[in-house]
């Protein structure tokens, strides 16, 4: 990530001091042979903006790297191997019973290697982390409009790693082979097969045979040590090059424009807080692993397809697709030439690749919409988008009735409600919710919206009451100051698109589209405030 | 505010238009105020406390570098916890506390690190914001039309537009070079087995004898009194190895037998033998995507799959009545022989588990 604007030219070798001991001997010595000064001219003092939600994304880096960390440890003992072996270490309720290679040794990790059970609890808690964080991150990135012109592809990118960050989660989750892992992969198997003309032989070759086989184990430890780690530390490398080029978007605030970008600089300022900030993420994750246990295993015990316990869950981010299976109504096989269409599998599938389709491209289409072709590195605050604020809000209902449903079981028990009632409120809720959630969050944008209007020409309610000669009492308004005032009036609003005839005089299908999806944006908008009505304002 | 975006853009320059790079600005729908309100630039700067009060300073000093010596006494403190709580075989009691001293000695030793680099950059270190100027992600024209100029080049040079048969032929043998990997990944299953063969039996044979799941002990049609519920498998599975597919068999043939009363049960004319006495046999795997349908409910006679929560009616050969899975489990036809133990009589008669696409 730092060599990006080192130029390639060759350079005469001047180390920047000629005095100096060791330090300045060193420094020419490296310089020398890298041209590292380049780098360090062009980013020692690059500028990062400070704001909380910006360090969600350093909280999936750092998570990421802790992982790197307390993984390798972990491969040193692991044995992934799906073996049939007697189990003989230190857990007693355990002893003697037959089970995998893969579980002895992570029971092994866990019982009888000094700091093996923190390690595996810093690297499972750390997983949890690393996807929520990304979550989080996106929904910072989505709420304000930070994915809009030049960092679309940075959209995709973040996103791919969100997937892969899940797809990581389950490999590594599945690994230990103990119940409720094997579960989890016979659920995968089912879904597998119930994919047209290929499930079948999909999962015969995925698994190296029937299910459960022999292979599965040690075919998901080369996809989770390996390929998706080597995947994912391609796209964060890259994912960070394109914040280098981009430079940091900002909020809006005085002095900060689009030509700028105003901050502090990473030496050493940036380096003292985002590094420090590293050691307190991994102190945290350290803190909770040393507090908190994290997947029993030795509870469940080792894999058998017989039993399952009741109150089965995945981890939370596999939730949302173990609850849209749930939500399926029955009977939907349907058999049509002859072979077996899994309705019942096919159709939650499609409906949870469809959302990830709308999130992946939404930058594409939001572009497409208002048609607005200049690069924006202002946030938006999200009141003043409001209708990309009120889909967030839909999207965000309709993730959160899924994930809900993965949990209808134990809804149902611990509120005592029956099981029918909690799966029939949540199949209405995965409609109307997204529904109601757009009409909340649009209507309380707009709200504020005019709220913002109000302070920034009328001032603010001071809570000063005063009573008017003529007995009437008001309440004094104290006016803003520039400063303040510019945050709440720095937005552009977007009007809605006018249908006109092309060079051709005809207006095509994809204009007219465009137009409803535009009035549906834009019709309702509030326009920010201008000088005039300040000034006008003023002389009241 | 029209859409005529180009007259206003003299003060959107300024704060809210694009960074401009020399071409139209394509505003799209945007309205661009002719009279926005003006950046008021930045704030005055306020100062800190630390920079004020040099007393303060020295606290914050004081306190970052107190932090990093903790941090040293978390390690060592973790090395000492490493010592001091060594794991005893078969005692829990000790990791637990081998976790939970190591665990906090390194989280102290991180966290120490990380709010004293995070102090010392907020309290101490230099805290005039700076500014950087933005550029146009795209690059100048120059270098565009350089860009441009060299494919031209390459091209011209290589005549890869012009020579039409080297380039198609090129991009043929593109596609086509990857296509073997593809094969190899058949390996990936044991060649001389077809899935939709085996996924259509289970090791279930005639006069094959029902057994508790996992003893293996076989059971009686006495033992098996109204309202129970018993977990079963094969008896022969008990001879068969893990690495002769031990669990690949038990994944398929697990049943779960209940006894009702014969009144209570509804059965098809056609399966009429199929249950002894009022005792029935089901498939365990689900059929909705293969979890063990483990739960039985004795008062309603429902069987419940704890994944997704389907339900089956055992009455009424474990019909769907709730929940996502498509298909009734498949009955297992079972009779007893002369000792008075439950035998099957056949294997199933369809495949059991998740539906799949040469099911039928």
């Amino acid at each position: 990530m730092n060599t990006v604007t080192a130029p390639a030219e060759p350079r005469p070798a001047v180390p920047a001091k000629k005095s100096g001991g060791f330090t300045a001997a060193a420094s020419n010595y490296i310089d020398e042979r890298t041209s590292i000064s380049t780098a360090v001219k062009e980013l020692g003092r690059k500028i990062f903006p400070d704001h909380w939600s910006f360090l969600l994304g350093e909280v999936a880096l750092y998570s990421f790297v802790i992982i790197l960390l307390s993984g390798t440890f972990l491969t040193f003992f692991f044995d992934a191997s799906m073996a049939e072996v007697h189990y003989d270490g230190s857990y007693v309720p355990l002893k003697g019973v037959e089970m995998s290679a893969a579980m002895a040794s992570t029971l092994d990790i866990s019982f009888d290697i000094r700091g093996g059970l923190l390690m595996r609890q810093v690297h499972h808690w750390a997983a949890l982390l690393f996807v929520a964080s990304i979550g989080l991150h996106m929904l910072r990135i989505f709420f304000t409009g930070a994915f809009r012109k030049p960092r679309e592809l940075n959209w995709v990118i973040g996103f791919v790693l969100f997937i892969l960050a899940m797809a990581e989660g389950f490999t590594g989750y599945s690994l230990p082979d103990d119940l409720l892992s094997g579960n989890g992969l016979r659920i995968i198997d089912g879904m597998v097969k119930g994919i047209p003309l290929i499930g079948t032989w999909t999962s015969f070759l995925l698994f190296g045979g029937e299910f459960p086989g022999t292979a599965i184990v040690g075919r998901l430890y080369s996809l989770h040590i390996l390929l998706l780690p080597a995947i994912i530390l391609v796209l964060i490398a890259l994912h960070l090059l394109f914040v280098v080029v981009h430079k940091h978007t900002q909020y809006p605030g005085p002095g900060r424009t689009e030509q700028n970008v105003v901050g502090f600089p990473i030496l050493p300022v940036y380096a003292a807080k985002a590094g420090g900030f590293f050691f307190i993420v991994f102190g945290v994750v350290m803190l909770i692993a040393s507090l908190f246990t994290i997947n029993p295993v030795w509870n469940y015990g080792p894999y058998d397809p017989s039993p399952v316990s009741a109150g089965t869950q995945p981890d939370w981010y596999i939730g949302f697709a173990d609850g849209v299976l749930r939500l399926a109504p029955p009977h939907l096989d349907v058999v049509l030439f002859d072979h077996t269409f899994s309705f019942g599998i096919l159709i939650p599938l499609t409906l949870v690749g469809v959302f990830i389709m709308l999130v992946l491209f939404y930058p594409f289409i939001e572009a497409w919409i208002t048609g607005d072709k200049r690069e924006h590195h202002i946030l938006d605050r999200p009141r003043n988008a409001a209708t990309r604020t009120a889909i967030g809000a839909a999207g965000v209902t309709f993730y959160a009735v899924l994930w809900a449903a993965a949990s209808s079981d134990i809804i149902a028990t611990h509120f005592k409600l029956t099981m029918e009632g909690v799966i029939h409120t949540l199949q209405v809720l995965l409609f109307l919710g997204p529904v109601i959630a757009y009409f909340i969050a649009k209507r309380t944008c707009l709200a504020l919206q005019k709220k913002d209007r109000s302070i920034a020409l009328h001032g603010y309610e001071s809570g000063r009451i005063v009573r008017l000669p003529g007995g009437e009492y008001i309440e004094v308004h104290e006016p803003v100051d520039d400063f303040e005032r510019w945050k709440l009036v720095s937005h552009e609003s977007y009007q809605p698109l006018m249908i006109r005839p092309d060079s051709r005089g005809r207006i095509t299908v994809a204009q007219r589209a465009r137009a409803v999806l535009s009035r549906w944006f834009f019709e309702d908008r509030i326009d920010p405030i201008t000088r005039a009505e300040i000034e006008s304002s003023n002389h009241h | 505010m029209a859409q005529d975006g180009n007259s206003g853009t003299d003060i959107a320059a300024a704060d809210s238009s694009s960074t401009g790079h020399g071409t139209e600005h394509a505003v799209g729908t945007a309205v661009v105020a002719r009279d926005a309100v003006q950046n008021p630039g930045f704030p005055p700067h306020r100062a800190r406390v630390t920079d004020l009060d040099p007393k303060k300073e020295k606290n914050a000093e004081r306190t970052v570098y107190t932090l990093f010596y903790l941090s040293i006494v978390g390690s060592v403190l973790a090395i000492a916890a490493y010592m001091a709580f060594p794991i005893i075989p078969e005692d829990i009691g000790s990791v637990r506390m081998n976790n939970l001293m190591i665990g906090l000695g390194l989280a102290l030793a991180l966290l120490a690190i990380g709010i004293g680099a995070v102090h010392w950059g907020k309290a101490l270190m230099h805290d005039q914001e700076g500014i950087d100027m933005r550029h146009p992600v795209r690059g100048s024209e120059d270098t565009r039309a350089r860009a441009v100029e060299i494919f031209d080049e390459a091209n011209r040079e290589s005549g890869f537009g012009r020579r039409s048969l080297i380039r198609n032929s090129l991009i043929g043998a593109l596609i086509a070079f990857p296509l073997p990997a593809i094969v190899l990944f058949r390996g990936l299953a044991p060649e001389n087995e077809n899935p939709v063969d085996l996924l259509k039996h289970t090791m279930w044979e005639a006069g094959d004898k029902l057994a508790r799941d996992p003893s293996g002990l076989p059971i009686k049609a006495s033992d098996v009194t109204i309202g129970s519920v018993f977990h079963v498998i094969p008896e022969k599975l008990a001879s068969v190895g893990h690495s002769e597919g031990y669990l690949e068999e038990k994944a398929k043939a697990i049943v779960l037998l209940m006894r009702l009363k014969p009144e209570d049960l509804v059965e098809d004319e056609d399966k009429k033998d199929w249950s002894y006495d009022g005792i029935v046999a089901y498939s365990k795997v689900c059929t909705h995507v293969g979890c063990p349908v483990a739960l039985y409910e004795q008062q309603t006679h429902h069987l419940l799959c704890p994944c997704h929560q389907s339900q089956f009616d055992v009455t009424n050969h474990c019909a769907v009545i709730f929940g996502p899975a498509a298909r009734p489990l498949p009955q297992l036809p079972i009779a007893i022989d002369d000792e008075g133990y439950l035998i099957a009589q056949s294997d199933f008669r369809e495949p059991v588990g998740p539906s799949f696409w040469e099911r039928h």
